[in-house]
C-alpha cells in the first residue's frame, strides 16, 4: 500500500510541476517537452489505478505521435513573430485566461459536487480486468460502439478536410 | 518468490542484458567495418589486436578523450539531453524480449526476459515513438540549419513508418490473441512463423524498421552529401558517441523484435521430436535466437552497403502510398486466415 501511495505523490507531483512549466515557459519548445513529462507522468498515474492500456496509449498517442505534430510546427514558426502577435492582440490574452477559468470551475464542480469516486469499484480484480485490453476493447466494440464510430468519422472528416487545405495551395 | 528476491533476479537480468547490448553493440560497429569493406574489396580494420579484434575499445577510448565542443549559439540543457534520450530509448526496450523459454534455476521459475507484462509489444511500440524526440531536439537545439533539417526530416520520416509498423504488428497480434511477447513466440510454434503466415506485414515490418532506425537506404535524418552529419552535426565526444552507441542500440532491438514476432523467437521448429534433456534443449533455443538476431543484423549491414539512398518524396511516397496500404491488405489477410481457414 505505502508504495503506491508513493509512486501516486512523486507521479502527481512530476505532473504538477511540468503542467506549471509548460505555461510559464516562454520557449514554446521547452514547454513542449515539460507537455511530454507531463504525460509521462499521467500514464505512471494510470498504471498505478491499473489502467495499463490507457497508460501505454497516452504514450503512443499523446506523447508518441500528436506532441511531436506540435514539435514539427513549433520549430518552424519564429517565436518572436508569437510575441508581436500577443502584444498586438491583447483581447486573445484576456480571452485564454477567461477560458482556463471557466474550466477550473468545471472540474471543481465535477470533484466537489458530482463526488467520482463515490462510484469506485473496491474489488481490485474487477478494477485490473477493466484496464486490460481485452474488456476495453468489448466495452468499444458492444456498448460505446455509437460514439467510437462518431469520432471515427469526425477525425475522417478532418482528414479530408487537412488534404483540402493542403491540396489549394499547390494548384 | 518474495519481492526482495524478484528484485534481485530482475536487476541481475538487467546486468546481464545491458552488457550484453553493449559488447553487441562494440562488435557491431566492427563487423559493419569489416562488411563493408568485404563489400567494397579492401580489407578494413587490421591494426588493434588480432585481425582489428580490439578496435571498438580504441574507438570508444578515443571518443571519450575528444574534447566536447557544444556550440554558443544552441540550447545548453536540450542539447545535452537529447542523447540521453537517444540511449534512454535505445536501452529500455530490451525489457520486453524474451531470450528464450521459462528456465528453473535454483527452484525458482525464471522467464529469459527482464520483464515479462501483458502490453509487451504497446510497451515498445511507445517507447520507441518516443525516440523521435531525442533527433528533433538534437537538431533543434544546435542552433544550426543543417541540423534542423535533418531534426524535421526524422520526426516526418518515424511518424509516417510508424502507422505502418504499428498496422504490420496489428496481423501478429490478431494471430497470437495476445500482447505478451512470450505468448507471441509460443503462437509461432513449428513452423508456424508469422513470416510465413504473412509475408506481407513482415517486409512491411522490415522496411518500416529500417526506417525507424535511419539506416540507409532510409537515412535521410543524416544525409551526408546534403546535411553533413544531419542532426548530430554539432555533437562532438561522448555526446556524439552516445548517438552512435544508439543507433546501434536500436538495429539490435529492431531485429530482435523482427525475430520475437515474425521469426519464430528462441523457438527451433520440431526441436522437442529429438527428446534431448532440458538445459541442452534451452541452450540451443538461447543459441537460435542468438543466430537469428545475427542473421537479421548481417542483412541489415549488407542493404546499408548495397542500396542507395532514397530521395525525400520517395521516401514518403513509399511510407504512404506503398507500405501503409500494404500493412492494411495484411491486417484483411491475416482477418480471412482466422476467419476462414480458422488457424
Amino acid at each position: 500500500m505505502s508504495l503506491e501511495i508513493t509512486l501516486f505523490v512523486i507521479f502527481a507531483l512530476a505532473a504538477a510541476v511540468s503542467a506549471v512549466m509548460v505555461v510559464t515557459r516562454s520557449n514554446p519548445v521547452i514547454a513542449a517537452l515539460f507537455l511530454v513529462v507531463n504525460f509521462g507522468s499521467l500514464a505512471g498515474l494510470f498504471l498505478t489505478l491499473h489502467a495499463q492500456f490507457i497508460a501505454v496509449t497516452e504514450i503512443i498517442v499523446y506523447a508518441g505521435a500528436i506532441m511531436v505534430l506540435f514539435l514539427f510546427v513549433i520549430m518552424l514558426i519564429k517565436p518572436e513573430n508569437e510575441q508581436k502577435f500577443l502584444a498586438v492582440n491583447k483581447k486573445i490574452k484576456l480571452t485564454a485566461v477567461f477560458l482556463a477559468a471557466l474550466i477550473l470551475v468545471q472540474i471543481a464542480y465535477i470533484i466537489l459536487f458530482a463526488n467520482p469516486s463515490a462510484r469506485l469499484n473496491p474489488d481490485l480484480n474487477a478494477s485490473v480486468q477493466a484496464g486490460t485490453i481485452e474488456s476495453i476493447g468489448t466495452l468499444i466494440f458492444t456498448k460505446y460502439i455509437l460514439p467510437f464510430e462518431a469520432a471515427g468519422y469526425l477525425l475522417l472528416a478532418a482528414t479530408i478536410g487537412a488534404l483540402v487545405l493542403a491540396k489549394k495551395k499547390f494548384e | 518468490m518474495g519481492i526482495l528476491e524478484l528484485a534481485i533476479i530482475t536487476i541481475v537480468k538487467i546486468l546481464i542484458v545491458l552488457t550484453l547490448v553493449l559488447l553487441t553493440v562494440a562488435y557491431l560497429v566492427y563487423f559493419e567495418r569489416k562488411i563493408s569493406a568485404w563489400i567494397q574489396n579492401r580489407i578494413g580494420p587490421n591494426r588493434v589486436g588480432y585481425l582489428g579484434l580490439l578496435q571498438p575499445f580504441a574507438d570508444v577510448l578515443k571518443l571519450l578523450l575528444k574534447e566536447d565542443i557544444v556550440p554558443t549559439v544552441s540550447n545548453h540543457p536540450l542539447h545535452a539531453l537529447a542523447p540521453m534520450i537517444a540511449l534512454f530509448v535505445a536501452f529500455s526496450t530490451y525489457a520486453v524480449i524474451p531470450m528464450g523459454p521459462t528456465i528453473t534455476l535454483f527452484g525458482w521459475q525464471i522467464p529469459l526476459a527482464v520483464a515479462d507484462i501483458n502490453m509487451g509489444i504497446l510497451y515498445v511500440l511507445a517507447i520507441t515513438s518516443l525516440g523521435v524526440y531525442a533527433i528533433t531536439f538534437a537538431g533543434w537545439s544546435s542552433g544550426s540549419k543543417y541540423s534542423l533539417l535533418g531534426g524535421i526530416r526524422s520526426s516526418a520520416q518515424m511518424i509516417s513508418y510508424e502507422i505502418s509498423m504499428g498496422f504490420s504488428v496489428g496481423g501478429v497480434v490478431l494471430l497470437a490473441s495476445s500482447l505478451r511477447p512470450i505468448a507471441i513466440v509460443e503462437a509461432q510454434s513449428g513452423l508456424m512463423w508469422n513470416a510465413f503466415i504473412q509475408p506481407i506485414g513482415f517486409i512491411t515490418f522490415l522496411v518500416a524498421a529500417f526506417a525507424e532506425t535511419n539506416r540507409l537506404p532510409f537515412d535521410l535524418p543524416e544525409a551526408e552529401p546534403e546535411l553533413v552529419g544531419g542532426y548530430h552535426t554539432e555533437y562532438s565526444s561522448m555526446k556524439f558517441a552516445a548517438f552512435f552507441l544508439a543507433e546501434y542500440a536500436n538495429m539490435i532491438i529492431s531485429s530482435a523484435l523482427i525475430v520475437t514476432l515474425y521469426l519464430g523467437g528462441w523457438q527451433i521448429p520440431f526441436i522437442e521430436r529429438l527428446n534431448l534433456p532440458v538445459g541442452l534443449t534451452v541452450a540451443l533455443q538461447v543459441g537460435a535466437f542468438c543466430f537469428k538476431l545475427a542473421v537479421l543484423l548481417f542483412f541489415f549491414i549488407w542493404v546499408r552497403w548495397s542500396i542507395p539512398r532514397f530521395r525525400y518524396d520517395q521516401l514518403m511516397s513509399l511510407g504512404w502510398k506503398v507500405m501503409f496500404p500494404l500493412s492494411l491488405l495484411n491486417i484483411i489477410w491475416v482477418a480471412i486466415l482466422i476467419m476462414v481457414f480458422k488457424i
